[in-house]
């Protein structure tokens, strides 16, 4: 499709004039009533005809086209008396506040004003933004004297949300309008108001342009009425409101035609004042919301547009699709990285478009003959002239007929069959929020049966997804480009790498890791067989039999590329003062020469998301579909290799001797101590104030120091108890598969200070966290050190204090995700349009240049070493092996 | 006292690019001078090198992830 090119010069946003309202209405609106006793609408009505229709058998009186094309027209109400438009409201005070109420000149100088426009026409020269300098107008237009007239000036007020008070007198709307009328044009234009008249002397508005005396009425197709099952018709909320409305006006045009008094007049044009109001905004502030009959507050014209349900962020920004499916996900780690496992159900329900061509015409029929129900089959046919056809079992065998035929002796082009999602397929799967790239992977179709989306557990990580009742949506691609695009781009093993940091993000998780080391730590001996049935269960090839044993960094040394050599320290590494490398008595030095695992135990740092050197080697070097393949088969070896084993855990693995509960028991007393001596030295004034601090907070410091110290040490003390061969929740916390050393020693020892608000406990009672305590009582009990573990179990106070702590934590979790939502929304708004070129510049959708060279670097994250274009280091140790030393 | 604030260590270096260097820049990045970043008149750097507004200024700044980054900006009212 060509068109022409048109550039946009000029946008104006401007008011309706009267004029503009009536000549764009077909009708006047003036019974309340919107349907007669036989159900038809009532001319000058809500429901008058010539607003529109909606029923597609009925003809628009007005243009003629049948209902569903017909957009719509507006109509009328005269309002008996002018009122004040809340959306103008603040604009209103803020025009009369800078004008004289006399005369109706700005309250500026002839020379201020001479300088606002030349400013005015500078900026919009230069295409900036003229809201600022309208805002120091209204600043510096506020004087007590007319410059003009010499006029005293009273001080104008605002009445929230539509009520103008110049002193102690409310000004009626009919005041404030015969006020904006004398306003000059060019007046206007600097405060604000665009009442400059163009060439053919029409004008895009003019401040008594806010003031209404006569009220749009919106098309029915705007406010469709409901008819419920019963037959009753219910009526839209608008509609409502515009009854409202006719009703006062109808009243207050009576009692003014009979000459009521004066107040009884007041009191019904407040009331049309109220409803108007309303219905442009129900929630304004100040006015009580006008509520339904059931006492729902009814959803009006702002209501319809604002908000995260409102016609913005919910129709435009965002819509609902088709082609798509949710279900609940389950893992499954026999599929690839790159599959979902996707349910029958749902296959036979979301469809890919095929053109029929000669060369699948048979698969096609074929599809079409299997009918809607059964897998692999097709929905629809897609005729020549884009007639739909739906494929029932009675019509299948001669819409496949027809298809044939057609296709074959006709020689008709342009057939599409619908068929079902079969495996191979490229889908579209997503879990919200989408924060980043890898929450929308493309993922390649395994149908499977029963209810859930199944994925395999690497790509938990990109997800942030568990299996605890997650929901994941999956979309179908329904175009040859779009599927190419996806597939070169949105593969999963496209995005193992993250931009975040360039490593890895995709990965083992849990017992894939503990697995690993199993299997490749140095009692890993077996035999033969065993070795084959890893190996087979790995999809691996088999070697021939030898009859000797293998050891498990042997049976690893399969999934590595055979020319690889790399050097690092793996996760279990304990920092030791002097490194003794190879022979490392943690096994942590892992080197790898010529695809050979030498020394060192795989674990997290192998091929953990996150930090998974192997993988990042391994996709750096070899490519992604290499490290598909070596993810795929090394996490199953790791599961294999765990099931060999066995791997259990239970509180048994917590347990230390008694002789280390009485060490860890001494040394809390001691450390409480201590902390009861800091506390002795400070009521004595004995302590020394470190610098730039008070003798309390000093006091402070120094007993976190001691407490922290205390849970370290008793942590410690637990540790060496702790036999990472024997100990299979030791084994989880130093590979990194799950949980720390600090969770086991909490458990074991001792759970240590809690906190609130960053220091110890001092909140509660006055001066005083508990009754228990003495008042301004400081030591490690009193504010808050849990002395016991949590095998032993929390004492009733000690539990009171974790209580605190904890709930801060969740409260913090919580406040922290809705407070980087709305930051991370700012930012993708404020980003959303920018694009880098092949050359790296990065520009905006105007071409306007954000930045020379992307990054200031020109790296892609995502391509780069850790954020680093290369890393020498490596490339030097991985040399060396290769060299032989 | 006045000081110099060319000599401060925050503010880059500015320099006032000759006609044929802005042709040759404009070419490089591809860009009108419209479409550069703009910089104030009033800027205090602007003022002290009596650049003029049209002049397109080239700014060597430090930086974090490339150690040295040279960028343009044109001179506006």
């Amino acid at each position: 499709m060509t068109g022409i090119l048109k550039k946009i010069s000029q946008i104006n946003f401007g008011l309706m004039s009267p004029d503009d309202i009536r000549s764009m209405s077909v009708t006047k609106i003036v019974t309340p009533d919107t349907y007669d006793e036989d159900g038809y609408p009532i001319e000058n009505g809500l429901m008058d005809p010539r607003l529109g229709v909606i029923d597609p058998s009925l003809k628009c009186s007005t243009c003629g086209t049948k209902g569903g094309e017909c957009q719509g027209h507006f109509g009328n109400i005269n309002l008996a008396r002018p009122v004040i438009h809340v959306g103008f409201a603040d604009t209103i005070h803020k025009i009369l506040r800078s004008t004289c109420n006399t005369c109706g000149r700005i309250l500026l100088t002839d020379s201020e004003i001479f300088d606002y426009q030349n400013k005015f026409k500078t900026l919009i020269k230069n295409e900036e933004s003229l809201t600022k300098i309208i805002k120091d107008v209204y600043t510096v237009a506020r004087r007590d004297k007319c410059p003009h007239c010499e006029e005293e000036q009273e001080d104008v007020k605002i009445d929230k949300p539509v009520s103008i008070v110049e002193g102690n007198y409310k000004l009626t709307p009919s005041e404030v309008r015969e006020r904006l009328e004398i306003i000059t044009d060019s007046d206007s234009v600097i405060l604000g108001v665009n009442a400059e008249k163009a060439k053919d002397g029409t004008q895009v508005a003019r401040p008594e342009w806010m003031i209404l005396t006569v009220l749009p009425v919106p098309p029915v197709t705007v406010r469709p009425s409901i008819t419920l099952e019963t037959g009753e018709r219910s009526e839209d909320d608008l509609t409502h409101k515009l009854v409202d409305i006719l009703r006062i006006n109808q009243r207050l045009k009576e009692n003014m035609e009979a000459g009521a008094p004066q107040l009884i007049v007041e009191d019904l044009w407040e009331l049309l004042q109220y409803h108007v109001t309303t219905y442009f905004d129900n929630e304004a502030s100040g006015v009580p919301p006008a509520r339904h009959r059931s006492g729902r507050p009814l959803k009006t014209l702002a209501q319809r547009l604002k908000g995260k349900e409102g016609r913005f962020r919910s129709n435009l920004s965002g819509k609902r699709v088709n082609f798509s499916a949710r279900t609940v996900i389950s893992p499954d780690p026999n599929i690839s990285i790159n599959e979902v496992g996707v349910p029958e159900i749902i296959a036979t329900e979301v469809t890919v478009p095929i053109k029929v061509t000669e060369w699948n015409l048979e698969e096609l029929k074929g599809y079409i003959m299997n009918g809607s129900e059964v897998h692999p089959g097709a929905n629809y046919v897609i005729r020549p002239d884009g007639r739909k056809i739906r494929i029932y079992d009675e019509i299948k065998e001669t819409v496949a007929e027809n298809l044939e035929k057609n296709y074959l002796e006709k020689g008709e082009l342009g057939y599409v069959v619908e068929r079902h999602l079969k495996d191979g397929d490229v889908v579209l799967f997503n879990r919200q929020p989408s924060l980043h790239r890898m929450s929308m992977m493309a993922h390649e179709v395994r149908v499977l049966p029963y209810k859930t989306f199944r994925l395999n557990l690497c790509v938990c990580p990109p997800y942030n997804a568990d299996f605890d009742g997650d929901e994941m949506n999956m979309h179908v691609f329904q175009t040859e480009e779009s599927r190419a695009e996806a597939k070169s781009l949105m593969r999963v093993q496209e995005h193992i790498l993250s931009p975040r940091f360039g490593g890895p993000i995709i990965g083992g998780i849990h017992d894939h890791i503990s697995g690993a080391y199993l299997l490749t730590r140095k009692s890993a001996i077996f035999n033969e067989d065993q070795v084959f049935q890893v190996l087979r269960k790995s999809k691996l090839p088999l070697p021939d039999r030898t009859g000797k044993t293998w050891t498990g960094k042997q049976i690893f040394s399969k999934v590595l590329p055979d020319d690889m050599n790399m050097v690092y320290r793996a996760e279990v590494c304990r920092k030791c003062d002097e490194c003794t490398e190879r022979s490392c008595k943690n096994d942590a030095y892992v080197v790898i020469e010529d695809g050979e695992l030498l020394s060192g135990v795989i674990d997290e740092k192998a091929y953990g998301a996150f930090s998974g050197k192997i993988l990042d080697h391994i996709v750096k070097e070899y490519g992604t579909d290499q490290a598909r393949e070596f993810l795929d088969a090394s996490t199953k070896l790791a599961v294999s290799g765990i099931m060999k084993a066995g791997f259990t855990t239970s509180t048994n693995d917590e347990e230390i001797p008694q002789e280390a509960k009485e060490d860890i028991e001494a040394y809390l007393y001691e450390a409480e101590e201590r902390v009861d001596k800091l506390v002795a030295a400070y009521d004595n004034n004995e302590l020394e104030p470190l610098p730039g601090r008070s003798l309390e907070e000093t006091l402070e410091m120094k007993i976190m120091q001691v407490l922290g110290e205390a849970r370290d040490k008793s942590g410690e003390i637990a540790e060496s108890y702790f036999d990472i061969n024997e100990n299979n929740a030791v084994i989880m916390a130093l590979t990194g598969a799950r949980g720390s050393m600090l969770n086991l020693t909490q458990i074991t020892a001792c759970v240590g200070q809690q906190s609130v608000r960053g220091g110890r406990i001092d909140r509660g009672y006055s001066e005083r966290t508990l009754p228990h305590f003495q008042k301004r009582e400081l030591g490690a009990k009193a504010r808050g050190f849990v002395h016991s573990s949590y095998k032993k179990g929390l004492d009733p106070i000690e539990f009171f204090f974790h209580a605190m702590g904890g709930r801060e934590g969740l409260v913090d979790t919580a406040i922290r995700t809705a407070q980087s939502g709305y930051m991370q929304r700012r930012l993708v708004n404020a980003l959303q349009d920018l694009s880098v070129n092949a050359e790296g510049k990065v520009t905006d959708n105007r071409g306007v240049v954000i930045q020379t060279l992307y990054g200031e670097d020109g790296v892609d994250p995502a391509k780069s070493d850790y954020g680093k274009v290369v890393d020498l280091d490596k490339l030097v140790d991985e040399m060396r092996i290769k060299s032989g030393k | 006292m006045k000081k110099d604030i060319l000599k401060h260590e925050l503010v880059p270096d500015h320099v006032i690019l000759s006609e044929s260097e802005v042709s040759k820049v404009l070419k490089k990045i591809e860009a009108h001078p419209e479409q550069l970043p703009k910089i104030k008149t009033d800027d205090p750097v602007v003022k002290s090198i009596g650049a003029e507004e049209g002049d397109i200024l080239e700014i060597t700044r430090k930086s974090a992830t490339a150690g040295k980054f040279v960028t343009y900006r044109r001179v506006h009212d």
